[in-house]
């Protein structure tokens, strides 16, 4: 049996005239790792504060754990572990203070409790040292160890793995799918492609909209319905200029050497090359690709 | 066009930069990649002179940043992480600002504002408060600001984090335009960026990592680079089929992606692994729902790369 962790109807949040978040459902289930992916101010963090009842709606409905977010947002946030983007880390605090001093917040105050955390994140050997000397990596498994100090059964992680290398990257991954196999059930924000692929499903998000949601082969399967080619060519802008106009490609988009278009259902490769051929560009070479989030993204958001 | 060697910069005892050397030709567009830390900005600020560098060399356009640091900074545009941009000022009175600052008389910035405005596309809002425009429009007016005094190198400190994929793929538009313009209006192209979408659409990459350029190529190189091949595998059953298909001889690593798991092998095993990792996954009673050999991307092959140069931190 499958538990809902969060269910939400109808939410929507106006700041002014500005609406900030409108008219979005969705649902989520126990052990899922649901990704937000959505440019700056598309709606990923008010969504979050509004799930924690830090904000009150301007319309909808927000359940999470069975508790109604809006009236019973204690209950919620002593459930729910937040590692936001800006998290207070105490530089000259050690990793050790750091953990005790958010245990104390929520009335924890069983050492062994602290050491497990510890244990759990892959922070022992630092455990005595300040926080000030952790690289980048280190300090979001950090903050990630005090999201998780009163054993929530939810996690919201907001845009978690910024300005990371990506095995460091990879390294916090492995720690969220293990929470997940233990239940825990983990919402993330980013605004990278590459980042939601790590994602069970991934909610695409834009002004405020949930456009689609779904796993990221299953957003690839039904909206990028045609090939995706790559075109290797010296003549990239004048490329560009004609694809822009061909009825059998529905996007195209550019790189330094190589232009990338998605071709609409029905057309292949070799409609492709045949329709270059005409053209006289010069071209080096067409290669089939896998399509990724980014022409998920790039389709669902071309007609907006 | 930007010729670096042997840079080194330290900060007391950390080693922000050691032994850095650039190649940047006429029309390239270069990618420099790596966490934050690992030594990009210091590297740029190297570049320009803003930072002096403990040892090594860097000559832009043939001027020699430490001894001729003006004419090698009148060819250069920079546009930092934290730019600065007057709120209170319009669009067309930030591009004179700046134009002043960098000792542009009014018949030389004039003609080019209009240029420039239209090149970036913001002709519309000239007479718009810096302050009322959008992030991605502000992104652009910084750009502007950085190419009102006809640079031929552009130095871009993450020119795209936290842009919308739009306003991004516009901005590539620029940057190739650009770079592709012919003759003495060509630029060279120097940007920093944390993530791989983005450094896959350069023309070259350098993977920085404690201060040192670990690796550099063009991305189809960096990819093919990478030693072993890459298995994708669908199927339900999580952590427990992660467990089973790592004990496959062969098999380096299994990494899992969202709904699907990659298995790093040998190049010579493919095709065993393929039999095993389909049998086994079938005795243990899970469904699989797909399983194929793909591409490395730049990510898998970083990932390898930082690992192998002695773990992450």
């Amino acid at each position: 049996m499958t538990k809902t962790v969060i269910e939400v109807k109808g939410l929507s949040k106006k700041f002014g005239e500005f609406n900030a978040l409108d008219q979005i459902d969705f649902q989520v289930n126990e052990g899922e790792i649901i990704g937000f992916l959505g440019p700056n101010g598309s709606g990923k963090t008010t969504t979050i504060r509004l799930l924690l009842g830090l904000l009150s709606p301007s319309a909808g409905k927000a359940w999470v754990l069975g508790f109604d977010s809006f009236k019973q947002s204690e209950e919620v946030r002593s459930r729910v572990g937040y590692m936001s983007q800006k998290f207070a880390i105490y530089d000259d605090l050690t990793v050790r203070e750091n953990l005790e001093f958010y245990a104390g917040v929520y009335g924890i105050h069983d050492q062994r409790r602290v050491i497990e955390v510890c244990e759990q994140i892959g922070l022992e050997a630092q455990f005595n040292g300040l926080t000030r000397d952790l690289s980048t990596g280190w300090r979001q498994r950090l903050a990630l160890g005090i999201a998780l100090i009163h054993q929530p059964r939810l996690l919201f992680l907001d845009e978690p793995t910024s300005g990371v290398d990506p095995n460091a990257r990879r390294l916090f991954w492995d720690l969220i799918y293990s929470l997940a196999n233990q239940g825990v059930t983990i919402l993330v924000t980013t605004h990278y492609m590459d980042e939601a692929e790590y994602c069970g499903r991934v909610a695409i998000m834009r002004d405020g909209k949930i456009l689609a949601m779904d796993t990221p082969s299953g957003l690839k399967q039904t909206i990028v319905t045609g090939e995706v080619v790559e075109i290797a060519t010296p003549h990239l802008t004048e490329c560009l200029t004609w694809t822009e106009t061909q009825e059998m490609i529905r996007h195209s988009s550019l790189s330094g050497d190589h232009l990338k278009v998605i071709l609409a259902g029905g057309f292949n490769i070799s409609d492709l090359n045949e329709a270059l051929r005409v053209t006289l560009l010069n071209i080096d070479e067409l290669k089939i690709t896998e399509p990724g989030l980014d022409d998920v993204f790039a389709l669902l958001t071309s007609g907006l | 066009m930007i010729k670096a060697s042997g840079l080194r910069k330290s900060f007391g005892t950390l080693e922000a930069v050691k032994d850095v050397s650039l190649h940047i030709q006429p029309g390239e567009i270069y990618g420099l990649v790596g966490a934050d830390g690992a030594g990009k900005t210091t590297t740029l600020r190297l570049l320009i002179g803003a930072l002096k560098a403990d040892a090594g060399s860097v000559e832009i356009c043939g001027y020699d940043v430490g001894s001729q640091v003006e004419q090698a900074r009148s060819q250069v545009g920079y546009l930092s992480q934290k730019f600065s941009l007057y709120e209170d000022l319009t669009v067309l009175e930030n591009i004179h600002f700046f134009a002043e600052v960098r000792g542009m008389h009014r018949s030389e910035w004039q003609p080019r504002s209009d240029e420039i405005l239209d090149f970036v596309g913001l002709s519309e809002f000239k007479e718009r408060f810096a302050g009322k425009l959008s992030g991605g429009m502000k992104q652009k007016l910084g750009l502007a600001t950085a190419l009102v005094s006809k640079p031929r190198v552009l130095l871009l400190d993450e020119p795209t984090t936290g842009v919308d994929p739009v306003t991004r793929q516009e901005f590539w538009k620029l940057m190739i335009k650009l770079s592709r313009a012919s003759g003495p209006e060509g630029y060279s192209v120097l940007l920093t960026t944390p993530y791989m979408d983005e450094a896959a659409r350069c023309n070259r990459i350098g993977f920085m990592k404690n201060g040192t350029i670990i690796r550099e190529g063009t991305p189809t190189q960096i990819r093919e680079s990478f030693q072993n091949s890459v298995i994708e595998v669908q199927v339900d059953g999580g952590q427990h089929v992660k467990e089973i298909l790592s004990k496959i001889a062969g098999v380096e690593d299994v990494r899992a992606f969202g709904d699907r798991l990659h298995l790093i092998v040998n190049k010579d095993d493919v095709d065993q692994i393929t039999i095993s990792a389909t049998k086994q996954i079938k005795e243990s009673g899970y469904q699989l729902r797909s399983l194929k050999r793909i591409v490395p991307t730049l990510e898998d092959a970083f990932i390898s790369l930082s690992a192998d140069d002695g773990g992450t931190q």
